[in-house]
């Protein structure tokens, strides 16, 4: 069997070799790879950097792969010299390996511009694991970092520090951002978008020396001024690692010359990656280094004939919520025509630079989704005359199958991948494929950026006869998210305040729709440690009652379990009559309440009441309905009265996705009508039934069980983890019976109630640190959010008579 | 026509509306980050409370239906309606606002 010897375990040269495996050709394979880690997806180390992901998560291949495939695999051997007579590689370890062909995928590494000090600690470069575990090691609270570099690696890496909690400055010397990929008006607009995510960008800054004593302490630029830094990332672009080649004696140019069949000047010898240079070209881009290896596969495999004819230089920055992707050209000159588009407020900027009525280049900022459209006319080399009209905006489909029906099969959907239309048909057809979990799994589309998931979705949507449509619908079009994004995007990208998300993700704007619905979002998510922005919240949210149609609001107090005293009842009898309230009723809740009283009376109203809030103004928890239970009841089998007023100890001021009626009844007579609840609690002879999803409103529902459990408890505890999943789980303004009809009470219990202790105890731990910073919101009548909080303000001039 | 002194800058807060009565009229004010506006608190649909309304960008949505209103000219924009509320000069001076009301108003006071 011949020996082919793969140098370079990385991205290029393992995609290759999944392509010669895939050609049934018979090799003894030894990968020598100079990292100590599996083969991983290079693209996403920047979300590793930031949190989003594990270095787990990113391994493409793990060792099993290597087994499976019978390939000898030398983790951490770096090889250090070719002999292309002997035909044998040499590695650091003193290893020699003979080969019959070899593959050299050495890719590249970082460049390093002549800055004095450099070998100074705490400098980093941002290639592979390594660097980025060494900077994470480095990158907390506070620490002041400076990132040399704002092209693409270097903003990724920027964002990622900033998400560590970094203080991140980006130090550029150009006068452009991405200046490889974007025109000056596209940098201005990804400054803009930078910036508004809290990284500091300085251009035109030539980096003399690192100035520090041993640890780096700072810049020092060419015009003499200073820049503090406790950490410095250097991403100033990369060089191919052409050595090895060089010492094959291979024609060498910028890296390894390769022909269309990338093949060397060796026989024997072949490079892919970003090694290689071909016609002229080195490319550090993913999508095009597939290619050549597609190419490459076939070439060694004795399947001569397919050929790699150059790529399209496309880009997309992988920072959330900034879209930026450059393709082709983006300079006009006098031969070519220029459509612009530009949205300073949303900070949207679309060019595109057409040569003979074809698309010769594309820059896209703040707005990226229609990128795969453009890469695919610039590709095809598509006569644009007949589209003239709708280059900036396709023209509305009404049929969501259409969009992806316009796609040739041979258009490519995910970049990072490279895998195209007709590869995602065929998997659906061939290999059963129905979800995105199967076609992810099945041909790694979407596995990489994940930009292209829509389109994926919608192609499934289109072809795969077992479909399900997952009901995705956007939470409004000032943030055009859905909410489980959005309770993503929060997370990951640490965003704490209404405001940022609008910001950063959105119009900048919100109205009455979106702004309750991720003021919702940010408390639950941080679990009420979030930037609390009372101008996002309803009139009900911002003064703790409920607005009536006059104006004037209604005051329910909480009477826990429906449970209270004459004294309370007699505080309440004296507040109606002291502030003329125009109406006592009692609610269906088992409360009071006290309707027609003006703002400014509020915080005296609760005062005089001495009651905590009931809630009955806001999505959250309302009340606790009980019944009598054992207590006086002769048919009570459980303390109901109990069980109630401490559960709705547990769970009170705390906010939920819409508003969340309770009840405990002591017996199955169900007095407390448990079973048209939220959250119910159903006594029987020695045991608690534990009931969701109750509803009696516009329509009526009988709740669900979710459990039955021996001991009031264990009842509680159940009632808790569900509560909590509730939280995090639902739609804002999603009822908890929509949510169970949504999500199903099969799945529900066995993420709640049957889930592994660990994952209850989460639950219940979030709950808990939710109660701890929860208070009651008429406490606000000591300690107003705001001076004129409650205040009715009096003009400074009396009015002449 | 006459400026009144009303309160102090500070009383409104950021992307929040407060009402103040001036004269016979009940004014809601309202401060958009960059400068501040003044309407009629009175919605033309049922008269609810402008000034308690969630702001949007330079409109307020009014608490009671959501109609919503535009701060700058008046004129609702949610549902199409040709109707508009009164809108009201504003002015800062040494940090307390003024707001410029017809002098029908103030004799009727």
């Amino acid at each position: 069997m011949e020996e082919l010897v793969v140098v370079g375990n990385g991205m290029a040269g393992i995609a290759c070799l999944e392509q010669i495996l895939k050609h049934s050709a018979k090799f003894n394979v030894t990968v020598f790879g100079e990292e100590t880690h599996v083969n991983y997806n290079r693209i996403l180390l920047s979300s590793v950097l930031a949190g989003e992901r594990t270095a787990e998560d990113i391994v493409i291949n793990p060792l099993e792969w290597y087994q499976k495939n019978g390939i000898g695999l030398r983790l951490g051997v770096r090889v250090v010299n070719v002999d292309p007579v002997e035909r044998t590689v040499t590695g650091d370890d003193g290893c020699v390996t003979r080969y019959d062909k070899l593959l050299l995928a050495t890719g590249s590494t970082a460049f390093i511009p002549p800055i004095e000090g450099v070998q100074r600690t705490n400098v980093f470069t941002f290639r592979n694991l390594e660097d980025t575990r060494a900077m994470l090691a480095g990158a907390r609270e506070g620490v002041k970092a400076v990132v040399i570099g704002g092209g693409l690696l270097g903003l990724e890496a920027a964002r990622g520090l900033q998400l560590r909690g970094c203080d991140v400055t980006v130090v550029h010397l150009p006068d452009t951002l991405m200046n490889m990929q974007l025109d000056s008006t596209g940098g201005a607009y990804l400054r803009n978008r930078i910036e508004r995510l809290g990284v500091r960008v300085l251009l035109n800054r030539s980096t003399k020396a690192l100035l520090g004593n041993g640890k780096v302490e700072g810049l020092e630029f060419d015009d003499g001024e200073t820049l503090e830094a406790e950490m410095v990332v250097i991403a100033a672009g990369i060089r191919p690692n052409v050595e090895l080649g060089r010492q094959a004696g291979l024609y060498i140019n910028r890296g390894i010359v390769v022909n269309d069949y990338m093949e060397t000047s060796d026989p024997r010898i072949f490079a892919v990656g970003e090694c290689v240079e071909h016609r002229g070209k080195v490319y550090g881009l993913v999508a095009p280094l597939f290619e050549q290896g597609k190419v490459l596969a076939a070439t060694l495999t004795r399947n001569k004939g397919p050929v790699f004819t150059g790529w399209t230089p496309a880009a997309k920055l992988k920072v959330m919520g900034v879209d930026v992707f450059s393709a082709g050209e983006f300079i006009e000159d006098d031969a070519s025509e220029v459509v612009r588009y530009e949205d300073a407020a949303l900070g949207i900027y679309k060019k595109l630079l057409v040569r003979d009525n074809r698309l010769a280049g594309v820059v896209l900022v703040g707005d990226a989704a229609d990128s795969n459209r453009y890469m695919e006319w610039i590709r095809s080399k598509a006569d644009l005359l007949v589209r003239r009209k709708n280059l900036l905006f396709p023209e509305p489909v009404a049929d969501a199958g259409a969009g992806v029906a316009e796609m040739p099969d041979s258009e490519t959907v995910c970049g990072c991948m490279g895998v195209t239309k007709g590869a995602i048909i065929a998997a659906i057809h061939e290999k059963g494929v129905n979800t995105m979990a199967q076609l992810k799994e099945c041909t790694r589309a979407s596995t990489g950026c994940g930009s292209c998931s829509a389109t994926c979705q919608a192609l499934l949507q289109a072809v795969a006869p077992g479909f399900e449509a997952d009901a995705k619908k956007v939470l409004c079009k000032c943030v055009p998210f859905t909410q489980e994004n959005l309770r993503e995007i929060i997370r990951s990208q640490q965003l704490k305040s209404v405001q940022e998300v609008l910001d950063v993700y959105g119009n900048g704007v919100g109205c009455e729709i979106c702004k309750p619905a991720l003021s919702y979002l940010v408390d639950v998510i941080w679990c009420g440690t979030h930037e609390e922005d009372r101008s996002a919240r309803f009139i009900n949210d911002r003064v703790h009652a409920n607005i009536q149609r006059d104006g004037t609001f209604s005051v329910v107090p909480r009477i826990r379990g429906g449970v209270t005293s004459p004294a309370e009842l007699r505080r309440i009898a004296d507040v109606a009559e002291k502030y003329a309230v125009k109406m006592v009723k009692i609610t269906g809740s088992q409360r009071i309440d006290l309707l027609g009283v003006r703002k400014a009376d509020l915080p005296r109203v609760w005062h005089d009441l001495g009651m905590p809030s009931g809630q009955a103004y806001t999505k959250g928890v309302r009340m606790v309905k009980t019944c009598v239970g054992t207590e006086f009841c002769r048919f009570g089998v459980q303390d109901a009265m109990a069980a109630g007023v401490e559960l709705e100890r547990r769970l009170e001021n705390l906010y939920t996705p819409h508003k969340t009626k309770l009840g405990v009844t002591g017996c199955p007579r169900n007095c407390a009508e448990v079973t048209v609840k939220d959250i119910g609690l159903v006594g029987q002879e020695g045991s608690w039934q534990v009931v969701v999803g109750g509803a009696a409103g516009k329509h009526v529902r009988k709740a669900d069980l979710l459990i039955t459990v021996q001991n009031t408890e264990e009842a509680l505890e159940a009632a808790m983890v569900f509560f909590q999943y509730y939280r995090e789980q639902a739609n804002y303004l999603e009822r908890v019976y929509d949510f169970i009809e949504r999500v199903g009470i099969e799945k529900i219990r066995k993420e709640t109630v049957y889930a592994p202790a660990a994952q209850k105890r989460a639950l219940l731990r979030r709950l808990q640190k939710s109660k701890t910073v929860a208070r009651d919101a008429w406490l606000e009548r000591e300690t107003p959010i705001h001076p004129t909080q409650f205040v009715q303000i009096q003009p400074m001039e009396a009015m002449i008579q | 026509m006459r400026w009144v002194r009303v309160t102090e800058t500070k009383n409104i807060p950021l992307r929040e509306g407060r009402a103040v009565q001036i004269g016979s009229e009940e004014v809601a004010i309202f401060n958009l980050g960059d400068r501040y506006l003044a309407v009629s608190n009175s919605c033309p649909h049922r008269g609810g409370p402008l000034a308690d309304g969630i702001v949007s960008g330079s409109t307020v949505i009014c608490p009671l239906h959501a109609w919503k209103v535009c701060l700058d000219s008046g004129d609702v924009e949610k549902p199409e309606v040709c109707v508009k509320v009164d809108t009201y000069p504003v002015s800062v001076e040494d940090g307390v606002l003024l707001v410029q009301i017809s002098d029908e108003e103030e004799i009727a006071a």
